[in-house]
Order: structure tokens, then C-alpha cells, then sequence
């Protein structure tokens, strides 16, 4: 059997596998359906300083293989997070977990960074600087270099654990940002967050979201994932996450060729919550298929 | 919550827009109140659809014609088997019924609300329905229920069949020990304010993934943020907070 395991950001996780960030929970909903400790990590749900309940429903919306979600950073903010939510996922989950943070301001950022970066099995802070679905919210910060830069810099000063900056689609040059990040000092970068999309009602005329416009995900924006994904990969020196409707262990390797180290999975587990156990499971015969014997050989490895 | 493969065994049009689909496969498990989510070729999310009846291996959804999943659905034919999330949702608390409980079912509201009369009814309960429907067209179902034995008011809008008006008009006068409803969700409101017990409301939202994990159908209540999908889709009169 092939080799899966991976070092992402100096540390080894079993295989590339990490469900994203918003479509996981905080884990235990999973864990009813499956042993999620197969996964490499997971990025728990984004959280914020203070708890928030998101915007109004409706929040989702159908699309031509994919969907656009509208949530708004729902949370119970960082310190239930910690009481409360951090115990029960130690309880169905014994890796290292990836931290998801949202926020308003560098302050914000920091403070809820510094308080996770303290937690022993947070492996990693998945600083989330394009959540599309927050008025003046990330999206601002992670939309210019100067905000991107700032942030990541703030929170890479207060906090001891790798830093990978979760970066937006929702921009005129990606590579640009991304290099913004790594000369604030991230140790890694994600890709892509959602593409701003929208649908409306033919009958209502009304926006099917409550809030007009949401984040567009699943299989249909696998193409533009993997193209931001290769111009970041080559833009870079830091490792970089890929993410975007992957569905299937194919699509895992051809987002690793594109450049990725590890891969998130998002929209796929809400339609199918075994998605990631049956990458994982699919895998071995799909590098067999394809003579990888070590998984880590293919990153970048687009010819 | 499990994830079953389901073959259906029977189709039937109720109305205009109403179907009925029978399946078979592992019920067990499954709770009146509760609903399943069904994946539907060509589609990418999960369509959510409440459980009618149980009976041996078979499951009971009637559903409404609505926009293209339901459109699918309703094209479906007896052999073809579909992925089924199952035991989705908390499903009603029927322990709490007291002897009389009233069950007021509106439109695409009224399949729910057949499970728990039946279940009820095996209970030793005296049930009473009130179905409610804008047209005689749109009727379904007033044989089944009186089938179980419920005792059975229909209410049109136009008048067209059974008591003329809402649901709220046909509550009054009745007696009740506490009440279990499901409809659209202006419907819900009005029950909420002319009903004199006790009760439970099935909510309708648009939801991402059915089990939990997605927040997308997260709805505010005086006992906190719920999820319609995992933490409802059934809430007490006591925790409802009116938004819209």
C-alpha cells in the first residue's frame, strides 16, 4: 500500500485529508457517522471572540453541482468554544485539530488566535481572511495585501503554532495575497475559500439567500480551485492547502499535482457525511492506479 | 441517523401536486416527527422530506410538488432505488399528548401528522385531526386518517369542502388535552396564538446538509440557538421566538 502521510507545516498527519472548516462541526456530528479519527485533521467550525448567530435564513441555496451558503459565521465565540466545545471533540477525536479563525479587527484575530494557540490539541490556526459572508468582516482584510499582511503579522506575533492563512477567490490576483501572507510569516496558506455567487426566485424575485449573496462551493468550482491552487503553489515557498469541491481521491491528487500539500474537503461531506472516510478509503487504489507509491511525491508535481 | 438504500415500492398522485411514495428498506429506527433526506440524481444537495407512515420495511413520504427536486421525485418510478439519509431531526414527543390530543395538519403539513395520529391511536389515545387546505382540489388524505379512527375536520379556505375558513376556525369549540402541528409556517403562528394548551410546531427550513453540521438552518428560540435539522425540526410553544 502506498504511502499517504504528510508534513504539513512541521507537523505529520496519516494523509492529506482535512474536512473544511464550516462543514464539519466541531467534529462530533461525524463522529455518529464514522471513526473520524482516520482523517489527517479537520478545521472546526470558524470562531470568532464573541458568539454569533449568523444571518438570517434562509441561508442556503441549490446550484448546477454545488450549493451557496450564507451562514455568517454562526459560533458560540472562543471561550464556550473552549469550555465547551473543545472537550466533547477530545472525546470522538485524538489528532491534532486545525483551528478555524474568524474576526472584525486585528485585535479580534488576535485575541481569539492567542486563546486557541494555547489549547494542546489545536495543531495548527486556520486564520480565515475571506469569509464572503460577513459585512466589514474578514473579507475586507483578506481582499488587499496591506489587510492581509496586517493580520496575519498580528497574529503571527501573539501565538506559538503555525499560522496558515485561509485566503478569498474574491480577488484580482490571489498570488499577490498569498505572497502579502508569507512575508507576514504564515507557515502556510488554504485555498480557496467560497466564490460570491447568488441565485434568485423566479416566482418571489426575491434572492433565494436572506442575505442576497453567498459563498459558492461543491464540484462546480473544482476547476477554478485547482487553477488558483497551481499559480499560488508556484507564487510561494510556504505549503499550501487546496480546497475547492473536491469530492474524490482523483480529485485529491489532481489538486496535489496542482501544488497542494494537503487538501480540505467542504460542500461534499453535507451531501454525502461519509465523503472524506471514503477518499481516505479510496485512495491506496487510486495511487496504485496511477504508480504513486508515496502520496507526498505528487505535490507540484504538474508536469 | 443512517444511510440507507432504498427501493420504491409504490407511486401515487393524491392531487394536482401532491404525491405519495412508498419504499422499502431499513426503517428501523426511524421516529414519527422526525424526516429523511433524499439524494436525488442531477442535484447536488439532499432534499428533506418529512416521514409520513411506517409500516413493516415500508416507508411512507408524501410530498408536494415544489421546485425541481419534488418535480424529480414525482418522475420517479416503482424499482428505483435511492440513497436515503434516515432518522434525521428530533421528531414529536408524543408522551407528553394527555388523552385527547388535537392534530392540526395544514397543506403539505398534513403527511406528518399522519405517523403521529396513528401512533397516538395505538396508544389508547382519542385523536382528533384538523386538516386544512385552500381548495377541495387540494384535499388528501381525510380517508386514511379516518381509517386509523381519528376523528377528522377538514377546513378550505374558499369553502369549496368541509368547514369553510383556517384551521383556527375549525380549533375553536374543540376540546383538547394538548396539540401536535405541522404547516406553513403563517399557519404555525396563527395555531400558536388561538391554541388553549400546550404543543408542538414542525418547522420548515432550507437546509444544507440535514444532519447538523452546516448551520444553515439555525433558527433563534427562548432556549437558545437551535439547528431546524438536528435540534428541531420540532419545537415546543413554550421556546418559539416569532421572527418573520
Amino acid at each position: 500500500m502506498g504511502e499517504m502521510k504528510i508534513n504539513l507545516c512541521g507537523i505529520e498527519i496519516d494523509n492529506p485529508i482535512i474536512p473544511a472548516s464550516g462543514t464539519f462541526g466541531y467534529g462530533y456530528e461525524f463522529a455518529e457517522f464514522y471513526d473520524i479519527n482516520c482523517l489527517g485533521t479537520f478545521s472546526f467550525k470558524g470562531t470568532t471572540k464573541d458568539a454569533r448567530f449568523g444571518n438570517p435564513t434562509p441561508r442556503i441555496a441549490e446550484c448546477y453541482a454545488g450549493m451557496i451558503n450564507a451562514v455568517g459565521l454562526q459560533n458560540p465565540g472562543v471561550d464556550k468554544v473552549i469550555s465547551e466545545e473543545l472537550p466533547r471533540l477530545k472525546k470522538c477525536f485524538n489528532k491534532k485539530v486545525m483551528a478555524n479563525v474568524g474576526g472584525f479587527s486585528v485585535e479580534e484575530y488576535v485575541h481569539t488566535a492567542s486563546l486557541l494557540d494555547k489549547e494542546e490539541q489545536v495543531g495548527w490556526l486556520e486564520i480565515n481572511i475571506s469569509c464572503p459572508n460577513v459585512h466589514a468582516g474578514g473579507v475586507n482584510f483578506g481582499s488587499s495585501e496591506k489587510g492581509a499582511y496586517e493580520i496575519i503579522n498580528a497574529v503571527k506575533k501573539s501565538v506559538n503554532k503555525p499560522v496558515i492563512a485561509k485566503l478569498s477567490p474574491n480577488v484580482t490576483d490571489i498570488t499577490a495575497i498569498a505572497r502579502a501572507v508569507e512575508d507576514a510569516g504564515a507557515d502556510g496558506v488554504s485555498l480557496i475559500n467560497t466564490l460570491l455567487g447568488m441565485r434568485i426566485d423566479l416566482r418571489t424575485r426575491k434572492p433565494v439567500i436572506a442575505n442576497k449573496m453567498g459563498g459558492f462551493s461543491g464540484p462546480a468550482i473544482f476547476p477554478v480551485a485547482v487553477r488558483m491552487v497551481y499559480q499560488v503553489a508556484n507564487a510561494v515557498k510556504i505549503p499550501v492547502i487546496g480546497m475547492g469541491g473536491v469530492s474524490t481521491a482523483e480529485d485529491v491528487i489532481e489538486m496535489m499535482l496542482a501544488g497542494a500539500t494537503a487538501v480540505e474537503v467542504g460542500a461534499a461531506n453535507l451531501v454525502n457525511p461519509y465523503a472524506c472516510k471514503q477518499i481516505i478509503e479510496d485512495l491506496p487504489g487510486v495511487m496504485a492506479k496511477y504508480k504513486i507509491e508515496k502520496l507526498s511525491d505528487v505535490i507540484g508535481g504538474v508536469k | 441517523m443512517k444511510q440507507i438504500i432504498f427501493e420504491i415500492s409504490a407511486t401515487r398522485r393524491l392531487t394536482e401536486t401532491v404525491f405519495e411514495m412508498k419504499l422499502k428498506g431499513d426503517v428501523s429506527g426511524i421516529k414519527c416527527g422526525q424526516f429523511v433526506n433524499l439524494l436525488i440524481d442531477g442535484l447536488y444537495l439532499r432534499r428533506p422530506i418529512s416521514v409520513c407512515d411506517l409500516a413493516g420495511d415500508e416507508l411512507t413520504l408524501v410530498y408536494k410538488v415544489v421546485g425541481k427536486g419534488t418535480a424529480k421525485m414525482s418522475e420517479m418510478q416503482v424499482g428505483q432505488k435511492i440513497d436515503i439519509l434516515t432518522e434525521l431531526g428530533n421528531g414529536y414527543d408524543l408522551s407528553t399528548s394527555g388523552d385527547n390530543p388535537l392534530l392540526i395538519g395544514g397543506g403539505v403539513g398534513v403527511p406528518p401528522m399522519y405517523l403521529c395520529a396513528k401512533r397516538l391511536i395505538e396508544g389508547g389515545k382519542r385523536v382528533s385531526v384538523i386538516l386544512g387546505f385552500n381548495t377541495k382540489e387540494e384535499v388528501f388524505y381525510e380517508e386514511e386518517f379516518k381509517k386509523l379512527g381519528a376523528d377528522v375536520t377538514v377546513t378550505t379556505v374558499d369553502g369549496s369542502y368541509g368547514v369553510k375558513g383556517f384551521v383556527t376556525n375549525a380549533m375553536q369549540g374543540k376540546d383538547y388535552t394538548y396539540f401536535y402541528t405541522c404547516g406553513p409556517e403563517p399557519m404555525l403562528k396563527a395555531v400558536y396564538n388561538a391554541s388553549k394548551t400546550s404543543g408542538q410546531f414542525s418547522f420548515e427550513e432550507r437546509m444544507g446538509c440535514g444532519f447538523g453540521a452546516c448551520m444553515g438552518c439555525s433558527c433563534k428560540t427562548l432556549y437558545g440557538n437551535k439547528r431546524i435539522c438536528k435540534d428541531g425540526p420540532v419545537l415546543c410553544k413554550e421556546e418559539i421566538i416569532w421572527e418573520k
